[in-house]
């Protein structure tokens, strides 16, 4: 492999770990905070594709299809957090992953009634067509590096909330102890609901930005939760910084498979994961 | 008092009478159904053995179910039959090596990280099986000779008879429940269920949780693994399908709608819902819209499966002071 293709499938590994991150962070804040494993998350990053493609019809403009189904699919979050997760709070996991399980078929045959079965692609915008050229005949798209500047924007954008916010303030107290930040008169059921909303806009987001790449399939939102669970795992649950050193770990660890071991190519992440736990069995960042 | 127990024994009754007579009474579409029923019966309760006794969630638990299926696949010759006492321990020796290796990994968290680490670990064999293509890649393999139930030249039992398979199945079903009650009732199951109820205290008496847990899981495993064999023996055909975490997601689903801890009612989830499916998806082509809706609503309204109808025929029996004491402990945690 001579230096370019390394340097290209480098990046492509890093676009694709920022990607990831965007759906892992909402999954393990969700987890951190709320105590809620949430297997509808793959399901909210499939229908910010869908919805992109579906208002890239009425609009033809990117930007202006994401600001929209941002704005809907917080609503959907914020819906879904008042109507079925949030009698879920005092019950176990178990009840947790058949709900949201439940949750995923609705969500999954919803969008089979909407948008049917086929394959759509949505459109790369004009001004972000074309490549920087790296040698004769290989070049690396600007789109791709468009994805990887607005996801570290957002990533940025979520540390400082998190750190920096009386917000952030909140959900963090809300996170290491939820009666006394209530007994400090705080609203945490409304926290919660922000929370949920946030992480769904997140992940929704992801699929938004990255739908031009991967275009728009049914199906999309499971591939993207399993993987998801791994970063988390990997990155220790509840922890937003071991969410973002393992979906660079998985993002870099997919992409290279894919290349140096084709055959094998979706069981390497796995076995990834394997390792890790072997010798941290509580992910990276995580409390033991 | 007494009402719920003369309820449930009578049910219990006809229900085994009315599967013993099954291929008297119905078509052989139906027989099929029941077939199908049965197997998913003997699968939902090898995974009741992880989550309603031991505690553990697993999560990755039709990775065995398929793992079985595809290994008779690959034993099994395509001009002869291969002899059952052949192919089932080879079978469920592979599924209790998947299970022991799994486990071994598994077992080592707790909590959601068990949820998710079986989970990942089934994804990956469904992949293995997904994209490797001697071995039919996303369409799955046929399975062209049902095992023979003999060796050589002798037959005991034609299996190519719908009638002789169904009560093999059949048999195997009772056969399951019957293993897993003696467990369940044998020291070991006590210490499992001791794990259930808190895990430190039962380590404070002395015993390897660890190693409890690992052997519960590769029996659950091998189990699994068994109802894998037996579909496949049915259908003639196995598929990545088999090891999908929608598959799993379905058997958890059968367990708790069941009614967790108790042998019988994940069996019951089975029928139930098997028949609900089997009446949906002639009306309507969205089944899986109405099972979404009938999951959230059943968790929302019946947190504690359909076997908990039974209490409408009295409370349970009371149970002695200890027992009370850990079941308590059970709601709390």
């Amino acid at each position: 492999m001579d230096f370019t293709t390394f340097l290209i499938q480098a990046l492509n590994g890093i676009q694709y770990g920022f990607l990831l991150f965007l759906v892992a962070s909402g999954l393990t804040l969700i987890f951190g905070i709320m105590g809620i494993i949430n297997l509808a998350h793959g399901a909210f990053y499939m229908l910010g594709a869908y919805i992109t493609y579906w208002l890239i019809g009425y609009t033809g403009n990117l930007a202006i299809a994401i600001a929209l189904g941002l704005v809907i699919m917080v609503v959907v979050g914020y819906a879904i957090e008042r109507l079925a997760i949030s009698f879920l709070y005092s019950r176990d996991h178990l009840h947790q992953v058949l709900l949201t399980y439940g949750l995923i078929l609705i969500l999954n045959e919803l969008q089979k009634i909407f948008w049917g079965t086929d394959f759509y692609s949505v459109p790369v915008p004009d001004m972000l067509k074309g490549g920087i050229q790296m040698t004769d005949n290989q070049s690396y798209p600007y789109y791709r590096l468009f994805i990887s500047l607005v996801c570290m924007i957002v990533a940025a954008g979520l540390y400082l909330l998190i750190s920096k916010t009386k917000l952030g303030m909140m959900i963090r107290a809300g996170a290491s102890n939820r009666e006394m930040t209530q007994a400090l008169g705080i609203n945490v059921n409304g926290i919660f609901a922000i929370v949920f909303s946030l992480g769904a806009a997140l992940a929704a987001f992801s699929g938004m930005v990255g739908s031009p790449v991967s275009s728009v399939f049914p199906g999309m939102g499971d591939e993207i939760l399993i993987i998801s669970f791994v970063v988390v795992v990997i990155g220790g649950i509840g922890s937003v910084k071991g969410a973002f050193v393992g979906a660079m770990i998985i993002g870099l660890a997919d992409t290279f498979g894919t290349v140096l071991l084709p055959e094998f190519a979706s069981v390497v992440v796995y076995a990834v994961m394997a390792m890790i736990l072997l010798w941290r069995p509580q992910g990276l960042f995580g409390k033991a | 008092m007494m009402n719920r127990d003369i309820f449930i024994r009578a049910f219990t009754l006809v229900f085994i009478g009315v599967l013993a007579i099954g291929p008297m009474l119905f078509e052989s579409y139906y027989k099929e159904l029941v077939m199908h029923m049965m197997v998913l019966g003997i699968f939902a309760m090898s995974l009741d053995l992880l989550i309603g006794f031991t505690g553990l969630v697993s999560f990755g638990h039709a990775a065995f179910f398929g793992v079985a299926g595809y290994l008779l696949a690959i034993v099994t010759p395509e001009a002869e039959p291969i002899s059952i006492f052949i192919s089932l321990p080879f079978c469920l020796g592979g599924a209790a090596l998947a299970a022991l290796v799994i486990g071994w990994f598994s077992v080592r968290t707790s909590g959601i990280y068990f949820i998710m680490i079986t989970l990942a670990f089934a994804q990956m064999l469904f992949y293995y099986f997904n994209e490797n293509q001697d071995l039919g890649g996303s369409d799955g393999i046929f399975i062209f000779n049902k095992p023979l139930f003999g060796w050589g030249e002798t037959k005991l039992l034609d299996l190519d008879n719908p009638d002789v398979l169904y009560y093999l199945i059949f048999a195997s079903l009772i056969g399951t429940y019957l293993l897993l009650r003696t467990i369940l009732n044998a020291p070991f199951g006590k210490v499992i269920k001791g794990i259930k109820a808190n895990e430190h205290r039962t380590q404070a008496l002395g015993f390897n949780t660890q190693r409890y847990k690992l052997v519960a899981f590769v029996l659950a495993g091998t189990l699994a693994g068994f109802a894998g064999y037996l579909e496949a023996i049915t259908t003639g055909i196995v598929s990545p399908g088999h090891l999908h975490w929608h598959h799993s997601g379905e058997v958890m689903m059968l367990v708790i709608l069941g009614g967790m801890g108790t042998l019988f009612g994940p069996v019951l989830g089975a029928f139930a819902l098997e028949l609900l499916r089997d009446n949906f998806q002639d009306m309507t082509q969205h089944w899986h819209l109405y099972q979404g809706i009938f999951i959230i609503l059943i968790v929302l309204l019946l947190p504690n499966g359909i076997a908990s109808l039974a209490n409408l025929f009295g409370k349970k029996q009371e149970v002695p002071v200890e027992e009370a004491a850990t079941e308590k402990e059970e709601q709390k945690s």
